[in-house]
């Protein structure tokens, strides 16, 4: 089996890791060798001045934190092992951070005044390993429920132990009210969700009114934590694919394309042309598809109702080609490790051409409704805006953060497929606020389109839709009635899945809502030892408190469609 | 009126007239989490328009509808939001549960996930797929309208056989003047 992918080149002049390095004692930071990115191994102690100098250091600065999980090594002495990980926008660059603690002090120390955005982040830690995280400001379960008991992501948790929530237990909103706050006749405590149409669903918001105008709110998620990350340690690495169909279900595709190319580079496989081409057309079929529903949504919450029709449309239609693909409209799981589920369909090109004269005019009759209607206007401009700094700091990534003026694209930064080989910008906006978010989709819809069709004008390459090796692909079912060898190789895969070598990788595609990582470890048995999906909404939809508190109530409604929260993948 | 039409005529017409206005107009709740609902978007949406089966009234207080309608994975969580929905729509009710995972919990067998809504309430219609097709869920909604005719058969035949013949006419008969 072949060995790991050496980790990429990092590029800019001027970074220099060495210069934060030498500020703490030696010893305190090893370097993992043969690890997928730069990453360091460092000691608790120094895990917050470290934090702060690699954010702060013009060496360095390491501004984007994107990430951070844990793993649990129940035969190491420091049996949980915490990794953060970092991106500096600057430097284009990535490092991440592991921290080990052992069982009986199981502590870290918390980061929030660092990054903002590593406050779910941290909550998550606590909720899934039990691991306490020493100077966060209100540690407490975040995806499990009150009545949970045990830490689910421990190796030594049954995957199937449930516990049931009775109603004494159900959380209680905490509020931080701002001092002097005296005027309390009219103030009104209000509670909207979970299964509300304004709140998506899934989402259970309760905010402090004085008025009109909301003065503290807090949220509470966790109404669709299906478990992703401990279903697929009891899966083998083909059997997540459909799990991860559901995680950003209105772009299905593109989380089928991040997690296959994961368990690629960790097998040393490549996928052929043909594939690569597909998954990029598909891939940016999705994105337009998310965006619809995305600014969809969002004007039926501004009581537009007309654009929901138009874009759902568009949704429809090309629902057709996904099905002419692998015969599922939603979950389409039409990634396989190594390339595609089958072949193209024979009209493949045509469907995706006529999908091209279809998809502009309902964006344009969209446009028309909207981009210049005063409502529209009065509802948006200016509406829970932030700016492109603070976003950074939360955690942001793709279309939100490029409407506040960061143009920070996986798909330019570390182009993958083939999106380095087509024309294409990357649209910014500088507003961060409702209407540039939903603008900059429309932009991107153009930008997606013009992607595809420079792909089509290639023409579809010729060749295999998946990799020619037994030990990856299933053999046709032609030589598996006919060839006794493939026969074999048949039964192994399906009775033993996919023999991944141990190691472990990471790697990113720009979702439909930013940055979408799968950080997966194998120990050689079969199946995932542990998979993080690193999820673009989850930090975004964190900041939500921030940006309603101090508007209207009905602001806040408006806000939250534009945010593209997708409860599948915040709370997967 | 009763010398002129005849007790049993007033009792029929009005259940048929009810039987007919409540099976072609379900006003559904959509309890809605999931992939599953994002499928049901596209049932009303344009292209499907369940409005062609009379249910496209979709009201979001349990107290305005009488089809409960849930798409998507239900978690232990979530369970008594639901029980309390559910406790809260006026009788009669009805409950279809779309997709694998309200019907069964689906394929996630897991620590966090009820396994199928019937844990906690009444399933009138299951219906099957991840997602189901929106002709799946439309099929679904068929097959309640049938049900809920067969439900009333039922009903009307019980209690002619379990009371007296003349108050169960007399009350149906009131309620139908009234
Ligand atoms: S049945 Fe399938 S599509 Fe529906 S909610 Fe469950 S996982 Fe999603």
């Amino acid at each position: 089996m072949p060995t790991l992918a050496p980790p990429p080149p990092e590029t800019r002049v001027g970074y220099d890791l060495d210069a934060v390095r030498a500020k703490f004692p030696a010893g305190s930071i090893t370097t993992q060798e043969g690890a997928p990115w730069p990453t360091w191994i460092v000691r608790r102690e120094i895990l917050v001045d470290l934090a702060r100098e690699l954010r702060d250091n013009p060496a360095t600065r390491l501004d984007l934190f994107v990430d951070l999980f844990g793993v649990d090594y129940p035969d190491r002495a420091e049996r949980f092992e915490v990794v953060y990980n970092l991106y500096s926008l600057p430097f284009h660059a990535r490092l991440f951070l592991k921290v080990a603690v052992r069982e009986d002090d199981a502590v870290v120390p918390s980061l929030v005044k660092i990054w903002k955005g590593v406050d779910w982040f941290e909550r998550e830690l606590y909720d899934m390993f039990g691991l306490h995280v020493e100077g966060h400001p209100h540690l407490r379960r975040i995806l499990c429920h009150e009545g949970f008991q045990g830490h689910p992501l421990r190796k030594d948790y049954d995957a199937a132990r449930r516990w049931i929530l009775t109603e004494d237990k159900i959380y209680k909103p905490h509020f931080d009210l701002p001092d002097g706050e005296d005027d309390l006749f009219e103030r009104m405590t209000i509670n909207i969700g979970p299964s509300h149409p304004a709140m998506h669903g899934t989402f259970r918001l309760m905010a402090v009114l004085d008025g009109e105008t909301i003065i503290a709110s807090d949220i509470e998620i966790g109404y669709l934590h299906r478990c992703f990350e401990k279903m697929a340690e009891t899966h083998n690495w083909q059997q997540v694919i459909p799990y991860t169909d559901r995680l950003n279900y209105c772009s299905a595709f593109i989380n089928n394309v991040g997690y296959c190319k994961t368990v690629e580079k960790m097998l040393g496989v490549e996928a052929p042309p043909k594939a690569v081409w597909a998954r990029t057309i598909l891939s940016e079929f999705s994105r337009i598809m998310d965006h619809c529903v995305c600014n969809g949504t969002t004007l039926v919450d501004a009581g537009a109702l007309t654009n929901f029709w138009y874009m759902f449309q568009i949704r429809e239609e090309i629902y057709g080609l996904l099905e002419s693909v692998c015969g599922a409209r939603l979950t389409v799981s039409a990634c396989r490790i190594g390339g595609l589920i089958q072949n193209l369909p024979p009209d493949f090109e045509a469907r995706c051409r006529t999908l091209l004269t279809m998809i502009p005019p309902f964006i344009k009759d969209v446009e028309d409704l909207v981009d210049k209607n005063r409502i529209w206007l009065d509802r948006s401009v200016g509406i829970a805006s932030i700016t492109g700094a603070e976003a950074v700091n939360w955690g942001w990534t793709g279309p939100c953060l490029r409407a506040s003026g960061v143009a920070y694209d996986v798909r330019k930064a570390y182009p993958y497929d083939l999106y380095d080989t087509v024309e294409w910008e990357v649209p910014v906006l500088y507003g961060g606020d409702v209407y540039d978010r939903y603008r900059i989709r429309m932009l991107e819809i153009r930008q997606s389109l013009s992607i595809i069709r420079q792909l089509l004008d290639r023409g579809m390459p010729e060749g295999p839709h998946i990799v020619d090796d037994p030990h990856v692909a299933l053999p046709s079912k032609d030589a598996c009635y006919n060839q006794m060898e493939a026969m074999i190789y048949h039964f192994k895969l399906i009775m033993d899945g996919i023999q991944v070598p141990a190691g472990e990788a990471y790697t990113m595609v720009e979702g439909a809502n930013g940055e979408l990582g799968f950080y997966a470890i194998s120990d050689g048995t079969g199946k995932p030892y542990r998979l993080h999906c690193r999820p673009p909404c989850f930090p975004i939809f964190s900041t939500f408190p921030q940006l309603i508190n101090g508007g209207s109530l009905s602001d806040s409604i408006v806000s939250l469609g534009g945010l593209n929260v997708i409860a599948g993948e915040l709370e997967r | 009126m009763n010398k002129m039409f005849g007790e049993s005529w007033v009792t029929t017409t009005f259940e048929t007239l009810e039987d007919w206005a409540q099976r072609n107009s379900f006003w559904p709740f959509p309890f809605g989490t999931a992939c599953c609902a994002i499928e049901f978007m596209g049932t009303v949406s344009s292209h499907y328009d369940v409005s062609r089966f009379g249910s496209e009234v979709v009201r979001f207080s349990p107290r305005q509808s009488d089809v409960l309608l849930v798409a998507g994975t239900i978690n232990d969580k979530m369970a008594p939001v639901l029980k309390k929905i559910y406790d809260q729509m006026a009788e009669p009710r009805w409950v279809i549960s779309m997709g694998a995972c309200a019907c069964s919990g689906g394929f996630y067998r897991s620590y966090h996930v009820m396994q199928g809504i019937d844990e906690i309430i009444p399933v009138d219609v299951y219906v099957p797929g991840c997602p189901p097709t929106p002709e799946g869920l439309i099929y679904g909604i068929l097959q309640l309208k049938e049900k809920v005719v067969r439900d009333r058969k039922k009903l009307a035949a019980r209690s002619a056989q379990g009371r007296p013949e003349k108050e169960t006419t007399g009350a149906h008969a009131g309620s139908a003047t009234a």
